[in-house]
């Protein structure tokens, strides 16, 4: 796979697949609207970097491989520093972060890293840049580009999600930068309602950031949570994704995004975290499948699920048993706690620790890649891999 | 609830499926009186109950047909006519395998400050009618909603309009156990582009999913009949692939998996036209998680009709006709038609007409 010349390519320009003997449109005419009073005149989706969006879309979404999601901020990245007990200084993150992207053939079931924008230009300890090492690994790298979660004025407590002023010339920065996708994350609680007012915004936010992401060269990843905080049903959390995702789906055509050009991350349905029933395996697929069955259209490329509290091994089983049928799009994962909890706990910050840790990572990541292909059997699991990860009211 | 889970919902799911069965497809047989009239008048034959019963009559008993056609939308007025024999047109159906449905719209009417955008009629009552078309054998509905192309238009608030018009309809049907076919019909009329088509259908399907999602419809238990995405009559052609690529990218970007199938309308192309396009989608690799298949009226039943021409001694050189039509249109949907139908009178003729009043 020649992911190199995933960042050396300037904006391709040439037919699509789709559009036999025509071309699109130029550069320079990026959104073509003829007239405020002609609603539908010709809309140009993505322009010029249509192409390569949909290239990295199918280069994530590859069989066997999903993301590590390594993007916490500095306040969250502190947290887990000081979970192992670590002070929250930028070389502590440098060495965490190190550790993660040089692990001994990680690209073989990781196909892309979410980072933080520090790491963007941040090298490791060896003095290499953080984004090239992750290319030679056959990973491409991807960048976090929201801005943090704030009140929602006049909504149930709920939160709404910051970072589209600027978006469009930082994105085109960060692609400079060598990313080719981006991640916001937006949320919605249940426990809150949630109020149409909060659905709305979230889903418009995710539509006007995934728009200037494709604008400017990046593969959005469309993230609303659902958070897993609580007491609520199963068949609850089903009715609360379906109206979401329906509001995201419309937004997003709305605001025209190329659907063959971007990545979902949503959260699986499963009962709240608080709920005295629990799902199995079998019944989080069966529900979770039949909410991307009748909300995702089929162009979109890749789902890439958020771990949201579960334990490492309760999230790679509940994605091998939404893999034990083909599906229309690539199912798998882009796990942060999921992927790096035993990791970081196995390293503690000691230098001699890291090969045992990097081996860590490989062992949740394999077994991730086994489930994305419906394989995975949980033989030899860590008893630390099967600890819950949830946290009451987390905030990331 | 997030959606229809009343008692029909098994049923609903069971027959949207079977309707979707690769090599069947739906014969679009609920001409009004009126339209009736116009096909009726093309071939010199009087408008009168005892000739549409004996065109449908023609139509339902073809030796061979009913094996190629899941389902077969009727007019109200045909629901309740039977063979010369005295059987039931429904029980013909039913003992071919084929589901009888019903058109259940009362036709459109303008929408005042637009340029002669409509809506659709219908849903006063349309609960008791539909326990009642149940009650007589039919199984599934359509209602046709239509938006056109133009410099200003489809209009937000037609595209609205139909887009709620059609989600209420499905709904209560749904609720009476007659699976909704979902019809927004863009019209061909037009000299643009196939991009321009395809913008348009994007458009409207996104509006269209988007109000069935918010009035809980069981998508699962639904059909879709849109129209293919193609150039405007008025515009130069383009090759079944081109076609075939542009109709399915915008289903692909639109229509969730969860619906079990498309069924096209033909809206005024030739039979032949009609079906090579269907075969074209079907040949198409990629993804395509529901059934392609066809509803065709006048794309079905134009050489038959004329082979018919109304008298009883042309009857089975009529309904080869049809077979010929319903057999070719199978393979298509099989992707293995060959283009080698016999092409009767008619074939391949246009059936496009301007601004078409259905």
């Amino acid at each position: 796979m020649a992911s190199a010349s995933l960042l050396k390519s300037s904006p391709v320009l040439d037919k699509s697949d789709w559009v036999k003997g025509q071309n699109l449109r130029q550069p320079s005419v990026s959104h073509v609207r003829c007239l405020p009073t002609s609603p539908s005149a010709l809309t140009v989706r993505a322009s010029s970097y249509a192409d390569e969006l949909v290239k990295t879309a199918k280069t994530v979404a590859s069989p066997g491989r999903g993301i590590l999601a390594m993007d916490e901020s500095n306040a969250t990245c502190g947290k887990r520093l000081a979970s192992i007990g670590l002070e929250n200084t930028e070389a502590n993150r440098q060495a965490y972060r190190t550790l993660l992207v040089s692990a001994p053939g990680l690209g073989q079931y990781i196909s892309g890293a979410i980072l933080f924008e520090e790491t963007l230009y941040q090298s490791t300890t060896d003095g290499k840049k953080m984004v090239d090492v992750l290319v030679e690994q056959n990973i491409v790298p991807g960048i976090k580009v929201d801005k943090g979660l704030v009140p929602l004025p006049g909504s149930n407590n709920e939160s709404w999600c910051q970072g589209l002023d600027g978006l469009a010339s930082r994105t085109a920065a960060y692609y400079q930068q060598g990313a080719r996708f981006a991640k916001w994350r937006t949320v919605v609680s249940i426990p809150n309602g949630p109020s149409a007012l909060a659905v709305k915004e979230a889903a418009w936010g995710l539509a006007r950031y995934a728009a200037i992401s494709q604008d400017n060269g990046l593969v959005p990843i469309v993230e609303p949570e659902i958070l897993l905080d609580g007491e609520h049903g199963i068949d609850r959390t089903f009715e609360v994704a379906q109206k979401v995702w329906a509001e995201v789906f419309y937004y997003l055509a709305e605001n025209n995004v190329f659907f063959e050009g971007i990545l979902l991350k949503p959260s699986m349905v499963t009962p709240g975290a608080e709920c005295k029933d629990k799902a199995t395996p079998a019944q989080v697929a069966d529900y979770t499948l039949k909410l991307l069955q009748r909300r995702i259209p089929p162009a979109v490329p890749g789902i890439m699920f958020l771990s949201g509290g579960q334990s490492e091994v309760e999230a790679t089983l509940n994605l091998n048993a939404m893999n034990q049928a083909p599906n229309p799009w690539h199912v798998s994962f882009s796990y942060a706690r999921a992927l790096q909890n035993t990791c970081l706990k196995t390293w503690g910050g000691r230098p001699e620790n890291v090969k045992a840790a990097q081996e860590t990572l490989l062992i949740r990541a394999k077994a991730n890649s086994l489930a994305q292909l419906g394989k995975y059997t949980g033989e030899g699991e860590s008893d630390e891999a099967k600890k819950g990860m949830f946290v009451k009211g987390y905030v990331y | 609830m997030s959606c229809y889970k009343g008692k029909y919902h098994d049923e609903l799911i069971a027959n949207a499926t079977y309707i979707g069965t690769p090599g069947k497809g739906i014969l679009a047989a609920d001409e009004s009186t009126g339209t009736i009239g116009k096909r009726l008048s093309s071939i010199n034959v009087e408008n009168n109950e005892e000739n549409r019963r004996a065109l449908r009559e023609l139509l339902f008993t073809t030796p061979g047909a009913l094996e190629c056609l899941s389902g077969i939308i009727l007019f109200e007025e045909t629901l309740y006519q039977k063979t010369a024999a005295g059987k039931p047109f429904v029980e013909v159906m039913k003992e071919g395998g084929t589901l009888p449905g019903i058109k259940v719209d009362k036709g459109t009417v303008e929408l005042a400050g637009t340029n002669g955008e409509t809506t659709t009629q219908g849903l006063d009552g349309l609960a008791q009618r539909c326990q009642k078309y149940y009650e007589a054998g039919a199984r599934f509905a359509k209602w046709r909603a239509v938006l056109k192309i133009g410099a200003n238009e489809p209009s937000q608030l037609a595209i609205n309009e139909n887009a709620n018009g059609l989600a209420r309809y499905a709904i209560i049907c749904q609720e009476n156990g007659l699976v909704p076919i979902v019809e927004p019909e863009i019209l061909v009329d037009g000299s643009h582009d196939i991009n321009k088509c395809a913008d348009v259908t994007e458009r409207v399907l996104a509006a269209c999913y988007k109000a069935l999602n918010d009035h809980h419809v069981l998508l699962e238990g639904t059909l879709l009949k849109p129209n293919m995405v193609t150039p405007g009559s008025d515009a130069p052609k383009v090759s079944p692939e081109v076609v075939a690529e542009h109709t399915v990218r915008a289903l692909l970007r639109t229509m969730p998996a969860a619906v079990p199938a498309v069924v096209f309308l033909s809206g005024g192309q030739s039979e032949e036209e009609a079906t090579v396009n269907l075969n074209a989608m079907n040949k198409l690799k990629g993804k395509k998680p529901w059934s392609l298949t066809f509803s065709f009226g006048r794309a079905l039943q134009q050489s038959t009709l004329k082979a018919w021409a109304g008298k009883e001694e042309n009857v089975k050189k009529a309904q080869d006709a049809l077979l010929t039509r319903c057999k070719a249109n199978s393979e298509a949907t099989l992707g293995t038609y060959k283009g080698d139908a016999n092409l009767a009178e008619g074939a391949a003729e246009s059936l496009h007409v301007k601004d078409y009043k259905y």
